[in-house]
């Protein structure tokens, strides 16, 4: 197969054609919903992904979560997590 | 209670509470410009006159969605025959639902594409009967092949994700190589071959619908090649016909476990077809409010969890994997609703369901001799009715 799956940390992610990620209150999470069905995210997950956006690059993505749960060296777990990601063809690389 | 309070008081409960409706599937309407002959409306779907108003279709959306409902589907009948459709979808897309038009595609013009595009619809899922002009419209006894083709490129053109769905059974299995080359060059992004589940119109044909095991393998065969050559381009879902299973399917993921249709007239079921099943009438969203009727209704609560089973089911330890199996099965081939669906091998009646398969074996001529086959339409709803038959 010819498509990428690996993910740098220059690159900028988004939330992939037909899924869309939306909070779900009545389960408390974050969600991907697709045609007729749904993927239930765990925390970490959910944090993750709402911050793709197709704008800011993994390298912010990682900054920003570093900074809100006061953590560091979070970066090879996202990029490791976007590659799942993008396995599973819930996010497509932007640039 | 009244009909239009939103209270979700229940999820307050002591007792353990099942989680919400997650699936919503809105039957708008049992009309429909197509005769197909698998087609799982009820029997008796002429009998069906009165269809919910607009408003009460936007209560049920807006109570569901309250509820946690996150997948909302337009189905029918044809649900583009309802002039509201791209107000109920605006509707439901503002709400926060993935909003799926399930459609023949008759009706689906470019500016009603164009609307419902605008108004959020997120999917539309397009059914097709074959891959050859012919057989589509004489499947569907009706000329609408060269439409679905144009109706597919409108819904790729306004860049709507399609899934295409082909009902797929004796008479079509042999052309399920065509049929997938079909949806490939649409640029479908899913192909459901949903192979024929022997319910409603299905069932009144069904010998002349049940496939033979040899017709089965070869099109497994045939699907899962174009599965991985194809992987990048398009995905690919067989659903095995489960007269050729010995363990029966977790119907709807579990009875009043996340799937809740509501039918033309308010009637609301745990599944599509459960309205067949004798007892007591399910409720109806002109009386009762969601709420109530997913969590408290006698309807919704009859088949839920393990508590309602009989042996073999009670002591099985695999029981949680299927919940029993299918209610409506059970009822049509053991005519009891309450046991082992017989497609399990544990069920005494699992002898049905091998006769039929049996039946299948044999070749067309011998297999289809009890009648012709039997179309959709009002005449034929009207003598099923008449007939006594209830599926």
């Amino acid at each position: 197969m010819s498509k990428e799956t690996t993910i740098s940390a220059s690159q900028v992610v988004a939330i992939a054609k037909p899924y869309r990620l939306q909070f779900e209150e009545a389960q408390e999470s974050w969600v991907l919903l697709y045609p007729e069905g749904m993927v239930k995210l765990n925390g970490p997950a959910g944090e993750i992904l709402k911050r793709c956006d197709g704008i800011k690059s993994i390298e912010t993505v990682v900054g920003e979560l570093e900074a809100a749960f006061e953590q560091t060296g979070l970066q090879q777990d996202v990029i490791s997590f976007c590659e799942i990601a993008l396995q599973n063809r819930w996010i497509t690389i932007s640039r | 209670m009244d009909i239009n309070s939103e209270s979700t008081s229940a999820l307050a409960d002591d007792k353990p509470t099942p989680g919400p409706p997650l699936w919503l599937l809105c039957e708008l309407t049992y009309r429909c410009p197509l005769h197909c002959v698998f087609c799982y409306n009820p029997v008796n779907f002429d009998n069906v006159k009165n269809e919910l108003d607009t408003e009460s279709w936007i209560r049920v959306l807006r109570q569901s969605r309250k509820l946690g409902s996150v997948q909302c589907g337009f189905s029918g009948g044809e649900p583009l025959l309802r002039d509201d459709l791209e107000e109920l979808v605006g509707e439901a897309h503002k709400l926060g639902y993935y909003t799926n038009l399930l459609t023949s595609g008759v009706g689906l013009t470019e500016s009603r594409t164009s609307v419902l595009k605008d108004a959020g619809l997120d999917h539309i899922q397009l059914s097709f009967q074959d891959s050859t002009k012919e057989l589509n419209d004489f499947l569907s006894h009706t000329k609408t092949f060269d439409l679905k083709l144009k109706v597919a490129r409108t819904i790729t053109d306004h860049d709507i994700p399609m899934v295409l769905n082909c009902v797929i059974h004796r008479l079509n299995i042999d052309y399920i190589e065509n049929i997938i080359q079909m949806a490939i060059e649409l640029g479908a992004e899913c192909l459901e071959l949903a192979n024929t589940q022997f319910y409603s119109w299905a069932k009144v044909n069904q010998a002349h619908l049940l496939p033979s095991r040899e017709q089965l393998e070869r099109a497994e065969k045939i699907t899962n090649e174009y599965r991985d050559k194809f992987a990048d381009k398009i995905r690919i879902i067989f659903v095995v016909p489960d007269y050729y299973e010995t363990r029966p399917k977790k119907c709807m993921n579990g009875w009043g476990n996340v799937f809740l249709t509501i039918s033309p007239d308010g009637t609301a079921l745990p599944c599509h077809t459960a309205a067949m099943l004798p007892g007591p009438a399910f409720p109806n969203v002109k009386q009762h409010s969601i709420e109530e009727i997913w969590y408290r209704s006698e309807g919704f609560n009859r088949f839920r969890g393990t508590d309602w089973m009989k042996e073999p089911c009670r002591s099985c330890s695999e029981k949680e994997n299927d919940l029993g199996g299918c209610r409506c099965q059970a009822y049509m081939l053991a005519n009891d609703p309450t046991v082992a669906d017989p497609v399990c091998d544990k069920s005494p009646e699992h002898h049905n369901v091998e006769a039929a398969v049996a039946n299948a074996q044999l070749p067309n001529k011998q297999v289809a001799d009890e009648h012709p086959l039997i179309f959709r339409d009002a005449k034929s709803s009207q003598k099923l009715d008449k007939d006594g038959v209830v599926f």
